[in-house]
């Protein structure tokens, strides 16, 4: 990955600079010290660095150099921008990068196209439909795989393709135990405790509010996924056909995982919301809206069409559930949900470096 | 004193009537309010520096120094108060209050519990500092996070704050204080409290004060800490009468990056290169031995060596394997290719360094560098010798650095007695004034000092004196 200079990356290098002279913050997160282990800072230690932080804030509400100091240190917004850049940098193909940066052109044109799609191949919009299969007599089940199949395998490609850029980025290769340890911080999100106390989130007050509303997103994420392969399963090897009775498998986990996602998506949004915008990067928060805004709706028009399939309703909320999932697959490998490939390569970086064996 | 007009379209509130005015807003100031409040009474916090930068040089502290018999929390080990007092005799050289500063000590062994009962969190020593785990308490995030907790707690307690609020005047009768005037954004304040505890610190930050010892060199002192420290309140209390303590010429310095801002740089403009180079003076000059003792047990008298020196400023010399022995500064290196490019890079006379160097190199002796012991790494038959950590200067690029002296704190300060209540010059208490923190941190520490005893002295009188004010307060 070669990364040109850019005026994000000298205010990160500035602050880092200060950060390692001072070194008061060393026991928020693990970006301090990683910090440490350094005396220069050069592009892909700022990627690398970037990545790492979770955006807990702690450090800029602990910063006795923050504004209106002179020095006008806010790390956690420089480490914003370098992150924005350096997921940029690694979007195949490229010529799509700038979709970063209009998250919500990008997400609402890919929505629609795909609504569209789906419409076109629709039959019976104005009328109740009910039994198995029901779903597939509005839009059958070989478009559903096509249009599904296509935009997932397009998502699992792309990430893929950025994912390897960042893992490059790691100089070396990792042991299971770097994994393992990776999958521990990404699991517990450690890096958003603030050192054992909550981190400042929303405001100055330390709060595990952000580390629970995002597991509870992420958790639902997973539920809903796996509902989505049971149903697959269901479908494909055991010939029964949706829609599945409420007490099966794929509704349970489904129900589950949308009630999560929406809450976690909610509380998110609300906390965004309010948060104190002294520590962020405003241009990176449109792309965590969208995202949050996207996975909300996921989850809600799922929820609601579970409601009232078996009303005139199911038609149109099968297709607007349909268009939002496809709208989301197309994007995933150009917005914010690049912070988990990322994010994890990251964490897998500071394993490695951490461990003794490898000094 | 000037007289005070009240023009009519400035909204003058009402007289205030706390219980208890505390003026300052740092860790005593906040130590003595929450423990007023918790006592019941009502407190008014009057802090100078607006909300950003409140805390006073708490801001830029790390941690505190705490007695203990055992292994507790983030402390290893044990620090007793017979070797926590050797090494104080040993820093001040005996310029302390033995019976307070005793005192002080055993009640530090309660700060680590009260602050965490405030939500302050603690952390293990920071790399680099791994000598302090034994005897000093590290906050999480530093001083501002501790701040930041302190000020949440009063807060939650009712306690009142007033930022950008300092002290405008004080009547004081027979030592008793009637009434402080405030000076708030909206005009001036009158507060008639029952007691008073002054935190406000020393007057470092006051360079017109400075200039009265030190004339010009004081416009050549960097402020590593707040510039709200102007001794307002200290001069207010030793006018009104109350007796002073510790020697109004000396500070606490110690040496900085000469490029580091004028006030406020904290932490990040320190530079430890000093043992691992020579120091030479504007004219290209050493002028002290840069390897007499261990760096922890040098650093704060080379603050004062560097004010001494003509233009209050030196220069810090080595090579590039030494640049890799100490932690960098915030400020880039100056290098050069040669001894005598680095001079002209530093405005130095590139002749008189490059001999400085010359004879210095020439004089080197001895054998296995070792910065962690009082290696035999030394130099023979110069005027000043280096007498350890002793390397030729030979392997470009060559590292320079300026470097200032920068005033942590002044040791001026009002005397008081173990319940922090003021002393009048006469020697009778102050019947309703209590002072904390830097503002009479002099009575214990009258020179040198002692890592993070300055915020020891600052939570033990705190507490003490919001528990006098308040009983005072309630009598």
């Amino acid at each position: 990955m070669q990364a040109t200079e850019t005026a994000a990356m000298a205010d990160a290098r500035r602050a880092l600079e200060i950060c390692n002279a001072c070194r008061y913050c060393e026991g928020f997160c693990a970006v301090f010290p990683a910090i440490e282990r350094r005396r220069e800072f050069p592009a892909a230690d700022l990627g690398f660095l970037a990545n790492l932080c979770h955006g807990c804030n702690g450090c800029y509400h602990a910063c006795q150099y923050a504004p209106p100091h002179e020095w006008a240190l806010n790390v956690p917004a420089a480490l914003a921008r370098v992150r924005h850049e350096s997921w940029s940098e690694t979007i195949r193909p490229a010529t799509l990068r700038g979709l970063l940066r209009r998250p919500l052109a990008a997400t609402a044109g890919a929505v629609l196209v795909a609504g569209l799609a789906a419409l076109a191949s629709a039959h019976g919009m104005a009328r109740a439909h009910t039994g198995p299969g029901a779903f597939y007599a509005v839009i059958p089940l070989a478009t559903l795989i096509a249009l599904g199949g296509a935009s997932f395998l397009f998502a699992l490609l792309a990430l893929a393709a950025s994912a390897l850029a960042a893992w490059r980025g790691l100089g070396g290769t990792p042991r299971p135990v770097h994994l393992l340890r990776a999958l521990h911080d990404a699991a517990t999100l450690k890096n958003l405790g603030g050192g054992g106390g909550g981190c400042p989130y929303p405001g100055e007050q330390p709060s595990a509010a952000r580390r629970h509303a995002h597991h509870a997103l992420a958790g639902g994420f997973l539920l809903a996924f796996a509902a989505t392969s049971v149903a697959t399963i269901d479908e494909h090897l055991l010939g029964w056909h949706a829609p599945y009775p409420l007490f099966s498998l794929p509704v349970l986990l489904g129900v589950a995982g949308g009630v999560l996602m929406l809450a976690g998506a909610a509380r998110l949004i609300l906390l965004k919301r309010v948060a104190d915008p002294a520590p962020l990067a405003a241009e990176t928060l449109a792309a965590d809206r969208v995202l949050l805004g996207l996975l909300a709706a996921i989850a809600a028009s799922g929820l609601v069409l579970l409601a009232l399939r078996g009303t005139v309703a199911m038609p149109p909320l099968l297709v607007l559930h349909l268009a939002l999932v496809l709208g989301f697959f197309v994007t995933m490998p150009f917005g914010k949900f690049l912070h988990g490939p990322h994010r994890f390569a990251a964490l897998v970086r500071d394993a490695m470096e951490r461990d003794p064996a490898r000094r | 004193m000037e007289s005070v007009q009240q023009t009519p379209d400035i909204l003058v509130p009402d007289i205030l009537v706390p219980d208890i005015l505390v003026i300052g807003g740092g860790h005593a100031a906040l130590a003595a309010a929450i423990t007023a409040r918790r006592l019941g009474a009502s407190v008014l916090v009057a802090e100078a520096a607006p909300r950003p930068m409140r805390g006073g040089n708490t801001r830029h502290t790390r941690n505190l120094r705490a007695v203990h018999d055992a292994p507790r929390g983030t402390l290893t080990g044990a620090y007793l108060e017979d070797e926590y007092w050797d090494d104080l005799l040993r820093v001040t050289h005996g310029q302390t209050d033995e019976a307070l500063a005793r005192m002080t000590i055993r009640a530090s062994a309660d700060l680590v519990s009260f602050l965490s009962d405030c939500g302050v969190r603690f952390q293990p020593s920071l790399a680099g500092t791994l000598s302090l785990s034994r005897t000093n308490a590290f906050f999480l995030g530093g001083g501002k996070a501790l701040l930041n907790a302190l000020y949440r707690e009063a807060e939650r307690l009712g306690v009142s704050v007033c930022y950008e609020t300092p002290a405008r005047a004080m009547t004081m009768r027979q030592g008793t204080i009637a009434e402080v005037v405030l000076r708030t954004p909206g005009g001036e304040l009158r507060v008639v409290p029952r007691a008073v505890v002054a935190a406000a610190g020393g007057f470092q930050a006051n360079i017109a004060w400075m200039r009265e010892y030190w004339g010009e060199a004081a416009e050549n002192f960097v402020i590593r800490g707040t510039p709200y420290a102007q001794g307002d309140v200290l001069r207010l209390l030793l006018d009104g009468g109350c007796a002073p303590v510790g020697d109004p010429t000396q500070f606490h310095a110690v040496a900085l990056d000469g490029r580091a801002p004028r006030f406020d740089g904290g932490i990040a403009t320190r530079l430890d290169s000093v043992p691992f180079s020579i120091v030479v003076n504007r004219d290209g000059q050493r002028f002290y031995d840069e390897g007499e003792d261990l760096w922890p047990k040098r650093y704060a008298i080379w603050g004062r060596l560097i004010a001494q020196q003509p233009g209050q400023v030196a220069f810090s010399i080595c090579d590039a394997p030494a640049a890799r022995d100490f932690m960098p500064s915030v400020y880039p290196a100056v290098t050069a290719p040669t001894i005598a490019h680095l001079a002209r890079a530093l405005g130095l006379d590139p002749l008189a360094l490059a001999a400085t160097v010359a004879d210095y190199n020439a004089a080197v002796r001895g054998g296995a560098f070792d910065p962690t012991v009082l290696d035999s790494c030394h130099t023979e038959g110069l005027a000043v010798a280096k007498t350890h950590w002793a390397r030729r200067i030979e392997t470009p690029p060559f590292v320079g650095y300026p470097l200032r002296p920068g005033i942590t704190f002044t040791y001026l300060g009002v005397r008081v007695d173990a319940t922090a209540r003021v002393r009048l010059a006469d020697g009778t208490p102050a019947p309703n004034l209590f002072a904390a923190g830097e503002i009479m941190a002099g009575n214990i520490l009258g020179r040198g000092y002692l890592a993070g005893f300055g915020m020891t002295i600052g939570g033990v009188f705190g507490r003490l004196a919001g528990e006098g004010a308040a009983r005072h307060a309630g009598n």
